[in-house]
């Protein structure tokens, strides 16, 4: 046994490397908090419960994707109202604010959905980017950055 | 039996086999045939665009500007890049088969919308390796961005040039973005889908936005019901579709039939 010492100054570095993220989060000062979801003004209940929207929101938006798309089923019923299975057009209704509810736990878990890629946030409408008059402009400055990056 | 007949009948049966085999397969009729002749819903979705209404007060300019606006089409400046759902060409362009230079210039100089023919036998939808385009039992052409990989198959087997593929990210290139459809992204192919996102139940809540713009010049609907609008002027006007020749059936008619402008 004579390479006890070796042998636990070992472990020690291992579990310093092994554990590095930690130390390092907690020298930046990083917020590890769960993140405070802002929730819409004036509403008191979704689709279906906290808890479950929580878990499954992701599953419930492929099954409606597939339905709207596939299935050409576009309404469902909830408690007696009729509503579109639309994610711009019925969830961020309500939620009418991505940065504070979406994009918090994202964030936060380090997910990355690429829903936005293509479904427009109420952001984004609010800003209306493409004007006539700035669209030439934003024309020649995405070619460039095309062609540069090939 | 003796060795050499043996053989002989041997080769007899399997050259019978092979034969009739070749034969069966080319009198069955195509999986895509029979796909295209069937019709579950009861429902063909077809548009007749007459094109001297067309030319009046350039109504298909807003035509254009009508369904780009409500599908997130983005204004591409970049001819390489752009994105086209209903596009106006040269009746020359449009027609190539159908046009010889002894024609009056009232039909030369007619515009031509041209968009998606949401044909009866899509090549697109065969070349499709994902299924990200499919034929729907109504008869439209569908597209799934989701499943879209960009592979591009769909806009060589395209013979009307009627997909666009987004080089470029779309999305800050849209005018007016609107949140009632989706935009695309980079990577992806799209084309225009009938407005298929206005049918509930089988039937459109409102016509397709070409047609709202068109004033009157388009008119849409079920080419099965012998009522219904499309089928009377498609059965009491001249018509012609682009590329026939290819038995690809396209839904989308031009009447050249009408008063002059």
């Amino acid at each position: 046994m004579n390479d006890r010492w070796k042998i636990i100054i070992g472990i020690i570095i291992f579990i310093i490397i092994f554990t590095i993220p930690l130390w390092l989060n907690i020298a930046n000062k990083v917020d590890t908090d769960v993140p405070e979801l802002v929730l819409p003004l004036g509403y008191t209940e979704c689709i279906a419960s906290t808890e479950y929207m929580r878990a499954y929101h992701m599953d419930i938006l492929d099954e409606w994707r597939d339905k709207v798309v596939r299935q050409d089923v576009r309404m469902f019923n909830f408690k007696g109202e009729i509503l579109e299975m639309s994610l711009s057009k019925t969830c961020m209704k309500c939620h009418d604010n991505k940065q504070n509810f979406c994009d918090r736990c994202h964030n936060y878990f380090g997910v990355h959905p690429y829903c936005w890629d293509c479904h427009t946030a109420p952001e984004e409408i609010k800003k209306k980017f493409a004007t006539k008059e700035n669209l030439k402009l934003l024309n020649d400055n995405t070619n460039n950055s095309d062609k540069e990056g090939r | 039996m003796d060795r050499r007949k043996f053989i002989s009948l041997l080769t007899g049966t399997a050259a019978i086999g092979v034969v009739g085999k070749l034969g069966f397969e080319i009198t069955a009729k195509s999986e895509i045939i029979k796909n295209a002749d069937k019709n579950l819903d009861g429902k063909r979705w077809a548009m007749a665009i007459d094109l001297f209404k067309l030319k009046k007060e350039n109504t298909y300019l807003s035509c254009i500007e009508a369904c780009h606006q409500a599908h997130n089409v983005p204004d591409i400046l970049d001819k390489n890049h752009e994105i086209k759902w209903i596009w106006r060409e040269k009746y020359k362009h449009a027609f190539i088969e159908q046009e010889h230079k002894n024609l009056p210039d009232k039909i030369t100089t007619l515009p031509v919308l041209l968009l998606c023919n949401h044909c009866d036998r899509p090549p697109c939808v065969n070349v499709c390796p994902t299924q990200a385009t499919w034929r729907r039992n109504d008869g439209i052409v569908m597209m799934d961005w989701h499943r879209c990989i960009g592979c591009r198959y769909c806009i060589a087997a395209c013979p009307y040039g009627s997909r666009s593929f987004n080089f470029v990210e779309p999305k800050p290139l849209i005018h007016n973005i609107t949140d009632e459809f989706p935009a695309r992204t980079r990577g992806v192919v799209e084309k225009c889908t009938f407005c298929a996102e206005y049918i509930v139940k089988g039937e459109y809540t409102k016509p397709p936005d070409c047609v709202s713009a068109s004033k009157g010049a388009i008119v849409f609907g079920n080419l099965n019901d012998k009522t219904s609008e499309v089928y009377k002027i498609l059965t009491s006007k001249f018509s012609i579709r682009r590329k026939p020749e290819l038995s690809t059936e396209p839904e989308v008619y031009y009447i050249i039939e009408g008063e002059e402008v």
